[in-house]
C-alpha cells in the first residue's frame, strides 16, 4: 500500500517537474524574443532617425533649443564633478606617487586618467543622468499626452520634428561636455597638487606635456566621447518613442534610460580601451 | 525673441567653452607645443644596439635636451641602427669628435641620448654622423657576462 502511493507520488512529481521545465523555457524563450524585438526597433528607430537628420540643416533652430536643454543646462553638474574628480585624483595620486619620490609625475597621472578614462565615461554617466533621462522623461509624456499622435494625424513626422533635433544636440553636446570635464578636472589637480601639496608648478606641466600625445591620448578621447555620446542619445531617445504611455510606463522607461546607457558606456570603454590601448 | 536670444547665446558660450576646453587639452595638457616639427638640425649615429630608444626620446647634452629622436631604421649592409636626431636650430655646433651613448633615465626611466661635445676644432654639419657611440645598456647581457666570469673563476679554482 505505502509502497504504491510512494511510486504514484513520484509518477506525479516528474510530470509536475517536466511541465516546471518547460514553463521556464518558454519564459527565457520568451524574454529573448522580447529583448530581441527590442534590438531590432531600436536600430530601425536608429535608422529613421539617421534618415531625417539631413534636414535638420535647413532647420538649425531646433537644434540650437536642445542644445540648449542638453548641453548649456548640463554644464553645472559637468563643471562642479570634473573639478572634484581632479581634485581627488590629485590627492590620491599624490598620496600613491609620494613614497615612490614621484610627486612631479603628479600632473601625467591627473591628465592621463581624465583624458583617458574618467572625461568621456564620467561625463557620459553624468549626461545620461541629466540629460538622458530628462530626454526620454519629454517624449516618452509627448506619447503618452498623444502629442507625436497629433503631429502626425497634422502631417508632422515626429522622428524629424521631435526626434532628430535632439539625437543630434546629444550627439554633439557630448564631447564638448567630455572635454570641458577633462580640462575643468586638470585644473581641479593642479589647483590640489600645486596650490595645496606642493608639487613644482613647472614640474607638473613639463611631465604632463611630456607624457600626454595629441593624438595617442586626446584624440582618443575625443573618439570615445563621440561614441558614448551616440550611445547615450539614442537609448534615450528611443527609451522615451518606445515607452508605454501611462505614467508607469515613462517612469520605467526613465530608469531604464540611465540603467542602459550606464551599462552601455562602461561596456564601450572596454572595448574602445581594448582597441585603442590594449594591443589587442 | 528676447528669450531665443538668451539661448542662442548660451548655446554660443557652451559651444566656445567645449572647444576652449578642446584646445586647452591640446595645446597645454598634451606635447603639440613641444612639437616642434621644423627641420633642425640633423644629426645621425649608429649603434650596434638601441635598446629600449624609441622615437621622440629625447636627446641631452650635459643634461639639458637639446633635441629629440626623429627615426629608427636599421641598416641592412652594416647590421647597425641608425637613428636620427632632430636637434633644436639654435644648439647647432657640435664638435666632430662627439659621442653619443644611450642612457636610461633613473632606474626604470626611459631611455634617451646623450650627446657629449669632445674639443676639435671643427662643427658638424646637418646630416652628418657621430662616429663615436656606445649602445644601449642591455642587461640581459650583463647579467650573462657576470655569470659567465662567476663560472669560469669557480671552474679554475
Amino acid at each position: 500500500m505505502t509502497c504504491w502511493r510512494v511510486s504514484r507520488l513520484d509518477a506525479t512529481d516528474d510530470d509536475t517537474d517536466a511541465g516546471d521545465v518547460m514553463d521556464w523555457l518558454q519564459r527565457l524563450g520568451h524574454g529573448a524574443l522580447g529583448v530581441f524585438e527590442r534590438l531590432g526597433r531600436g536600430n530601425l528607430f536608429l535608422l529613421q532617425v539617421l534618415a531625417g537628420l539631413p534636414g535638420l540643416l535647413l532647420r538649425p533652430r531646433l537644434v540650437i533649443l536642445q542644445m540648449h536643454s542638453v548641453g548649456v543646462l548640463s554644464l553645472v553638474i559637468i563643471v562642479v564633478s570634473g573639478l572634484f574628480v581632479g581634485m581627488v585624483l590629485g590627492l590620491q595620486g599624490y598620496n600613491t606617487l609620494v613614497d615612490f619620490g614621484a610627486a612631479e609625475s603628479l600632473g601625467v597621472v591627473v591628465a592621463l586618467s581624465l583624458v583617458r578614462e574618467l572625461g568621456p565615461v564620467v561625463a557620459a554617466l553624468l549626461f545620461a543622468g541629466r540629460a538622458g533621462s530628462a530626454l526620454t522623461a519629454e517624449i516618452g509624456l509627448m506619447k503618452a499626452t498623444e502629442q507625436l499622435s497629433g503631429m502626425e494625424m497634422m502631417a508632422v513626422d515626429p522622428i524629424r520634428q521631435v526626434i532628430g533635433p535632439r539625437f543630434l544636440a546629444g550627439f554633439l553636446s557630448m564631447p564638448l561636455l567630455a572635454a570641458i570635464f577633462s580640462a575643468v578636472g586638470v585644473i581641479g589637480g593642479y589647483f590640489v597638487g600645486v596650490g595645496l601639496l606642493g608639487v613644482d608648478s613647472g614640474a607638473f606641466w613639463s611631465q604632463m606635456q611630456d607624457k600626454v600625445d595629441l593624438h595617442e591620448d586626446i584624440y582618443n578621447g575625443v573618439i570615445k566621447s563621440l561614441v558614448f555620446g551616440f550611445a547615450a542619445t539614442w537609448i534615450a531617445v528611443f527609451e522615451g518613442y518606445d515607452a508605454m504611455p501611462t505614467s508607469e510606463g515613462v517612469s520605467r522607461a526613465t530608469t531604464r534610460t540611465v540603467v542602459h546607457t550606464a551599462l552601455a558606456v562602461l561596456g564601450l570603454d572596454f572595448v574602445l580601451t581594448a582597441l585603442m590601448f590594449g594591443d589587442i | 525673441m528676447e528669450r531665443i536670444r538668451t539661448i542662442e547665446i548660451g548655446v554660443g558660450l557652451f559651444v566656445v567653452a567645449g572647444l576652449a576646453a578642446l584646445f586647452m587639452l591640446a595645446m597645454q595638457v598634451s606635447n603639440l607645443s613641444a612639437m616642434s616639427n621644423e627641420p633642425g638640425y640633423e644629426l645621425i649615429a649608429r649603434f650596434e644596439n638601441v635598446g629600449g630608444l624609441k622615437v621622440r626620446s629625447p636627446v641631452s647634452v650635459a643634461g639639458v635636451r637639446v633635441g629629440r629622436v626623429a627615426g629608427i631604421s636599421f641598416d641592412s649592409d652594416a647590421y647597425e641602427a641608425v637613428v636620427r636626431m632632430n636637434i633644436e636650430p639654435q644648439y647647432d655646433r657640435f664638435p666632430t669628435d662627439t659621442s653619443a651613448r644611450i642612457f636610461t633615465a633613473g632606474l626604470l626611466g626611459e631611455q634617451y641620448v646623450a650627446l657629449e661635445p669632445g674639443g676639435a676644432e671643427d662643427m658638424l654639419k646637418a646630416g652628418d654622423s657621430i662616429r663615436m657611440t656606445q649602445s644601449a645598456l642591455v642587461l640581459e647581457q650583463i647579467i650573462g657576462q657576470f655569470l659567465f666570469e662567476k663560472a669560469a673563476e669557480g671552474s679554475k679554482k
